[in-house]
């Protein structure tokens, strides 16, 4: 018979709709300005709850809600203004040791969250936020190897007892001079053997090796670079208490940061800008130092760095620990002087060398080296371009008055500087520099007034498309409204399913969606009137014309999602944003026009003797 | 309601000589003013700083251009946005300054001069950043125009594919060129319009291939003229409602969606009414001439499926 469905299509129709609704209902909650509350390495108790519930009383900031989950304590707000004065007033009753940040708590009630629904992350430009985009300098994460390569090199061979007379760096090779041919042939195997990844070569004039990295090791220590960088990274992002931040890599050579909630741009940049590290070295305290820079002879196995004062000091050329070695770092207070300190705690390889070395060189002086890199400015061939600069200063130097390894403090710093100090040796220090090469900023208040007028554009569009189709096919145009209605429920559900960010873009996305769903039901209502007009039965038209649109539907979907694809493999942010919500619209469209509809079409007037078709 | 009782009979192709003609006279002059007015790409593709920034009151335009020429910063571009309260500051990257300070910087100028001023946003895009995005844009966009080529060629016809590929070129042209000649700036958004009207006009298209393809395995009589002639009438009625219907939301994006899609509205609004001309007079004239016969198009396929039991 004609136009009869069988049950199950009747019965996928239904579940479709059904789950349709449940995943999209959570959206329809809203959030709640909120302030979340964390502290680093440590558990929140009810205390704190107490503690920020009684600044807020004194405040008199009127709050929804405080509860503690998750060892974060959530506190809900009716307003923005109220959420953004609480901010302050939290941070400054909870002190440093907490991180307080922007959110927006879902208000979905206890049962759908307990049964895993949610509503659809909403993007920075919705609820305020920070965007970073970060490029990094790999060819300066091999440069950096390669240099510790050759520091490494100048301690072995002195260890393994072959006189050299030199290892430097030029470009992109260590270039060792050596005594004799047999030491020659004695290091280039040691190196083959040692560091596998240098290729080494016999170099122009007699007695010197030259080393390089094969470029599958470039290609590699490059790779190696990017993943240390995200997850030092991710540590930083962690120590600034962020509620749910992203950090992803984006092609071969940047990493994407997004922070919602956050408004404290300029410390954020700080942090995760930040190339600041450690090394410990000996001071060359036989030699002049202000001669040294005056005259500009400096010892072989020296170099020159200033003080704080800018003071020449000279420091020996081989580290004996750097900052990536530390496994912990506590800013406090030295209990004898009170001054601010940081506590670092070194790993076993690193604690070995700093026991050695401090047993060897008792009551001589050791100094700490506070290495930056700074991005600037400048112009070259016309084109402002950012150069890596680094900063080197000597922050401490004193005389090792024991034998100390695992455990020790370095003081000499502001609070500031050891409070941040601390907090980046912490992370870990970044593989290679990085530079920000893209910051977007929302304001929570434009984030508010974003989602109104997304919501609200949305809403006229819905509108002005029912109403249409329903004066212009009447009963079919009554359905294909309620096809266009499921559209955007299951689209929805969709984002939601898969936790997509919505971005205004992608509001856009699924408006524009709405227009052209309607789409399938024009074609399939135009082809219907077409054969009544040809004077075929009513029955034979619903079905013929459902027949006929088809395959026009489905080329006519095909194309649009070979466009909306490469938007998405293409598009960066809010244009892969807008692609999603573009595809997945495509996709419940076709659904809901060809079998939605259909289902719905069979049950009016399927089986029915009718003498006229209402289209 | 119903717009046309029987299938008009609108010789819409009689005219195709002359509408080709004017179609290539504005393409003309879109290309020209490409070259001549350039596109006024946003801070997205150039790299450089945009504040927004917003007052309790309306804002004093001058004034903020006074406080930041005395901040230093003599170039700033500072326009109302969407409101008389709100402002957009454009800045270019400077020498000796750090790009990513110039955000905080500005504010800091700006607060010294009236405390009640709110940060809205604030965008810093380095130069390789932009370079990087317009390289991309240019690649989506002649993928995006290959895989049309390809799926109507395998679906359909060469000829056919041709027509589609210079209707959808003709639509992206003309959006393009359009936001050229009037100086509207080009961003991120505008740039996924453009490339969500390829996706629609390929779409108009492909309707009307459809409805073309079917007429010339059916009709018996009827030169090529003739028979594309009927399809693009009896598609015309699709066309004009699901032009007009997607329309209709555009222009709720236009009202509404505020200024941060304002410029993604026009360019889908200029691409949509360019499509749904381009669909008739440049896909199928473009078929046309270069010759679509009914052999063509006369593959045997079985369409003898029962409906009922398609998805």
């Amino acid at each position: 018979m004609l136009n009869r469905y069988p049950a199950w299509k009747n019965i996928t129709v239904i579940l479709v709709t059904v789950l349709g609704i449940l995943f999209a209902l959570p959206n329809l909650y809203g959030d709640d300005p909120a302030v979340q509350i964390s502290e680093n390495n440590a558990t929140l108790t009810d205390a704190t709850t107490t503690q920020v519930e009684q600044a807020l009383d004194t405040a008199k900031l009127p709050y929804k809600s405080a509860a503690l989950s998750d060892n974060r304590l959530l506190v809900r707000f009716g307003d923005t203004d109220s959420q953004l004065r609480a901010l302050d007033v939290v941070k400054k009753a909870l002190g440093a040791d907490y991180s307080v940040a922007l959110n927006l708590a879902p208000r979905t009630p206890q049962w759908m969250r307990d049964i895993g629904l949610k509503p659809m992350a909403k993007g920075l430009d919705l609820q305020g936020g920070v965007h970073f985009q970060l490029l990094i300098d790999l060819d300066a994460a091999v440069q950096n190897k390669l240099q510790r390569d050759a520091t490494d090199i100048r301690g072995s061979l002195r260890e393994k007892l072959i006189r050299y007379e030199d290892v430097t760096l030029s470009g992109d090779a260590i270039n060792i001079t050596l005594r004799t041919p047999d030491d020659t042939a004695k290091a280039k195997a040691f190196i083959s053997s040692q560091y596998t990844e240098l290729t080494v070569t016999d170099g122009p004039q007699p007695n010197t090796l030259v080393a390089r990295f094969s470029p599958k090791d470039v290609q590699q220590l490059r790779q190696v670079a990017v993943e240390q960088n995200i997850t030092t990274l991710r540590n930083r992002v962690n120590q600034l208490g962020v509620a749910e931040p992203v950090v992803q890599q984006q092609g071969g050579n940047s990493i994407v940061v997004e922070l919602p909630g956050v408004q404290d741009t300029a410390r954020a940049k700080e942090i995760l800008g930040a190339t600041a590290t450690l090394e410990f070295r000996l001071v060359d305290y036989g030699a002049n130092a202000a001669l040294a820079q005056q005259t500009g002879h400096i010892p072989l196995d020296d170099q020159l760095f200033p003080d704080k004062a800018g003071n020449p000091v000279l420091l020996k050329r081989d580290v004996i620990v750097s900052g990536d070695q530390l496994v912990d770092a506590v800013s406090g207070y030295d209990q004898e002087s009170g001054t601010p300190d940081v506590n670092v705690t070194l790993d076993s390889v690193g604690a070995a060398k700093m026991g050695e070395v401090t047993r060897t060189n008792l009551s001589k002086p050791m100094a700490v080296l506070y290495i930056e890199t700074k991005t600037e400015n400048t112009t070259v061939n016309g084109k402002v371009v950012p150069v890596h600069k680094k900063v080197y200063t000597v922050i401490n130097v004193a005389t090792i008055r024991g034998i100390f390894s695992k455990r020790f403090q370095i003081t000499g710093l502001q609070q500031e500087e050891a409070q941040n100090l601390a907090l980046l040796l912490r992370a870990g220090s970044l593989a290679a520099p990085m530079d920000i090469v893209e910051e977007r900023t929302v304001g929570p208040s434009l984030g508010q007034e974003n989602i109104k007028q997304g919501f609200y554009a949305a809403v006229l569009g819905f509108a002005l498309v029912v109403a249409f189709i329903a004066l212009y096919y009447k009963i079919f145009g009554v359905i294909a409204d309620l096809a266009v209605f499921m559209n955007l429920v299951l689209t929805v559900a969709l984002l939601s399913l898969i936790q997509a960010t919505l971005t205004l873009p992608g509001i856009a996305g699924i408006v524009l969606t709405l227009g052209m769903g309607v789409d399938a039901n024009v074609l399939i209502n135009e082809h219907i009137r077409e054969e009544v007009r040809a004077g075929n039965s009513p029955q034979a038209s619903i079905h013929a014309g459902y027949r006929r649109a088809f395959a026009t539907i489905v080329d006519a979907h095909v194309t649009t999602l070979t466009a909306a694809l490469m938007l998405f493999l293409f598009g960066a942010g809010p244009v892969k944003g807008f692609a999603v919500t573009l595809s997945l619209g495509i996709l419940t469209s076709l659904f809901t026009a060809i079998m939605g509809t259909r289902s719905l079409v069979n049950w009016f007037y399927g089986g029915r003797n009718l003498k006229k078709l209402p289209v | 309601m119903e717009f046309f009782h029987k299938v008009p009979n609108i010789n819409f192709l009689k005219a195709r000589k002359l509408a080709m003609g004017m179609s290539v006279v504005v393409l003309i002059i879109a290309v020209v003013s490409l070259f001549i007015n350039k596109l006024n790409f946003g801070v997205d593709f150039t790299g450089g700083v945009t504040v927004q920034v917003a007052y309790p009151q309306p804002a004093e335009l001058r004034q903020i251009r006074d406080t930041l020429a005395a901040a230093g910063y003599k170039d700033a571009i500072v326009q109302n946005y969407g409101t008389p309260e709100e402002v957009l500051i454009r800045l270019q990257p400077k020498q000796g300054v750090s790009d990513k300070d110039t955000g905080s910087a500005v504010l800091t100028a700006l607060q010294k001069a009236s405390s009640s001023v709110k940060l809205e946003q604030v965008n810093f895009v380095g130069p390789e950043v932009g370079k990087d995005l317009a390289t991309k844009g240019a690649l989506a966009f002649f993928l995006t125009l290959t895989g049309i080529l390809l799926y109507i060629w395998f679906r359909f016809e060469w000829r056919l594919a041709l027509g589609g590929v210079a209707a959808t070129l003709h639509d992206v042209v003309f959006t393009v060129g359009f936001f050229s000649l009037f100086h509207l700036e080009f961003d991120l958004n505008v740039l996924a319009a453009v490339l969500a009207v390829m996706g629609y006009s390929v779409n108009d298209t492909v309707v009307v291939f459809d409805r073309i393809r079917e007429d010339f395995r059916i009709t018996r009589k009827g030169t090529p003229f003739e028979i594309i002639n009927l399809a693009v009438n009896q598609t015309l009625s699709r066309t004009i409602i699901t032009s007009g219907v997607t329309l209709l939301v555009v222009i709720a994006l236009l009202i509404l969606g505020g200024p941060v899609l304002h410029g993604f509205s026009v360019a889908l609004f200029v691409g949509i009414i360019v499509g749904t001309y381009s669909s008739i007079y440049i896909a199928s004239a473009t078929a046309l001439m270069l010759g679509v016969s009914k052999k063509d198009l006369m593959v045997v396929v079985k369409e003898d499926r029962n409906v009922d039991d398609m998805p």
